[in-house]
């Protein structure tokens, strides 16, 4: 079970259990629907952006543990960070739960999401870890859904 | 079939299936995943297929493989007997009147499309009613919906009770003049309930309404005689019940398919053409357009031909026997919710558990071999009824063990474990 603890680690089913910014957003200017139709997850992002910085940010909605986790920590992590900071860190998120499970994580710009790495070996779990990102990108970029299919 | 309590055994003493010998017949289940023993619990999403099945399939690409019905040459006609052979294997499986009312399709869901096409667009228009159930599998609504939404019609919905079981009552009173066809599964495939469509059936013909069955979930499980239940059509698919993938057949009564308008056109569909008119075949062939998955089918064939061999009742009492002892497993486990409790249930065990989402559950069963569904198994009404967004699901068959179900529940105690 050695994977498997990697991909359940304390924090990701801590942050499952008390998911961080799990409200609807009143101030939000922004927002998007995210949809993985395969398992069902779904939930919305919301944005405050002023001067294009994210300048508060929440989510709700329904999913396995992976996606709240994922949703309740990038929430954190983009918070108070610039429209072009929160796409590079999309970027990063992503080639990092996308990539070879041998390589090294080519980035220190992550730093806590980093524990999602253990993803890379559950190629049908990679979804669960990025609907919120799509979503959130989605929310910046103006568009109302997405679906990860 | 439907077991009367009696025909089942009781606990304690050795059931006579042999189950370890059955296991021999499946060449896949012998393997290890993530370094244990696999655990296939998956069966309604699809089942296995035998030994005898794939040699089958491998002997007709070996040494009979041609196209059917257009070859003078010896090897087009060795493929057409087989291919037709098996046709009449389909023929007394479910006790049709003829084979030409076996329709072979690549399964369930092109079954139900064909009829769709073939009855519900001709038949079928503005100010009209279709009835489905609250149990559908998505093969069995968005057909229709579709349907609705070109004509101008009206899709009714008979719903379910807490134990996910059809509210007969309802149903007899959403019939009515303008029913034009009632289209409900046989057993369902997210809760397991096995429905009573010999009075669902009975009562549509009341008002001379004809009744698809979706008999996905059902042919594999239950004795099927479509004489018998009186069904104008009947669909199922080959590989959830021992045969491979692109196998499938829909019945339908001869004086019903022989009013439809075809599913494709194409070569095989016809009599004659030329570019002012095209004559359409007779039955079978007016439904079975372009070449069809030959091996597939002749495999269906053969996987009948198991079944029969092993046979069908003794193997459907030790399903029966295999899920009670997993529903009292798996229930006894605090936290754990069984989503479907209808008295009357054929393979499947959907659960859920509290605060753990079933994609978790998937994951982490997995990790220890063990093969379930987890999702909303193509029927998100089911899901939204039962105010669930997913469910863990382990459907069985009869090569699956008790030691295989405790492994089950030993693992969902792990699970429980690592969330708490």
């Amino acid at each position: 079970m050695s994977e498997l603890s990697e991909l359940y680690q304390q924090v990701i089913l801590d942050h499952n259990k008390k998911p961080r910014n799990f409200r609807k957003l009143e101030g939000a200017n922004h927002s998007a629907e995210g949809y993985n139709p395969l398992c069902g997850d779904h939930l919305t992002v919301y944005l405050q952006l002023e001067d294009e910085a994210v300048k508060d940010v929440s989510f709700e909605g329904s999913g396995c543990a992976i996606s709240k986790a994922a949703a309740s920590m990038m929430t954190q992590a983009v918070k108070g960070k610039s429209k072009p900071e929160v796409e590079k860190l999309f970027q990063e998120f992503h080639t990092m739960v996308t990539g070879d499970p041998e390589e090294e994580i080519g980035s220190d710009q992550l730093g806590n999401l980093q524990i999602f790495a253990g993803v890379r070996e559950f190629p049908v779990r990679v979804k669960c870890a990025t609907l919120s990102w799509h979503t959130m990108h989605a929310a910046l970029n103006n568009q109302a859904i997405v679906s990860t299919e | 079939m439907v077991l009367a309590e009696n025909g089942v055994k009781a606990a304690g003493t050795k059931s006579a299936w042999d189950v370890e010998r059955i296991r021999e017949d499946f060449p896949v289940l012998h393997q290890t995943v993530n370094g244990k023993p696999l655990v296939y619990l998956d069966n309604a999403a699809s089942s296995q297929v035998p030994q005898v099945v794939i040699e089958r399939g491998s002997m007709y690409l070996e040494q009979e493989h041609s196209n059917i019905h257009r070859g003078v040459h010896y090897l087009s006609q060795k493929a057409t007997t087989a291919y037709e052979g098996a046709r009449e294997t389909v023929k007394r499986f479910i006790n049709a009147r003829e084979s030409k009312e076996c329709i072979f399709v690549r399964g369930t869901t092109e079954g139900i499309n064909l009829v769709m096409h073939g009855y519900g667009r001709k038949f079928i228009s503005a100010g009209d009613e279709i009835i489905i159930s609250g149990m559908e599998h998505h093969a069995n609504i968005v057909p229709w919906q579709m349907l609705c939404e070109e004509k101008g019609a009206r899709l009714r919905v008979i719903p379910i009770n807490d134990a996910g079981e059809l509210l007969l009552d309802e149903y007899e009173g959403l019939l009515n003049e303008r029913t034009k066809l009632v289209a409900v599964n046989h057993v369902s495939n997210a809760l397991g309930t096995i429905n009573p469509i010999k009075a669902v059936i009975e009562s549509a013909h009341k008002y001379g309404v004809p009744v698809l069955i979706d008999g996905a979930q059902g042919a594999p499980h239950m004795i099927v005689d479509v004489q018998d239940l009186d069904c104008d059509f009947y669909a199922f698919s080959g590989h959830k019940m021992f045969a491979p993938t692109g196998s499938g057949i829909v019945y339908g009564k001869a004086r019903l398919l022989d009013q439809m308008n075809p599913f494709q056109g194409g070569g095989d569909m016809i009599k004659s053409v030329t570019f002012e008119k095209t004559t359409f075949a007779d039955l079978p062939n007016k439904f079975e357009a372009g070449t069809p998955a030959i091996a597939s089918q002749i495999g269906l064939g053969a996987a009948i031909d198991y079944l029969n061999s092993i046979g069908r009742e003794q193997a459907a009492r030790y399903e029966h026997e295999l899920l009670r002892y997993a529903t009292e497993r798996i229930s006894a486990i605090e936290g754990v919710r069984i989503i479907g409790t209808a008295r009357e249930k054929a393979s499947v065990l959907s659960f859920v558990i509290d605060e753990i989402h079933p994609h978790d559950i998937g994951t982490i069963l997995d990790q220890e071999g063990i093969a379930v569904r987890a999702g909303h198994h193509c029927a998100q009404p089911v899901m939204q009824r039962f105010n669930v967004p997913a469910t863990a699901r382990a459907s069985f068959a009869f090569y699956n063990t008790k030691e295989e179900v405790d492994v089950l529940a030993n693992t969902i105690e792990k699970v429980i474990e690592i969330f708490s």
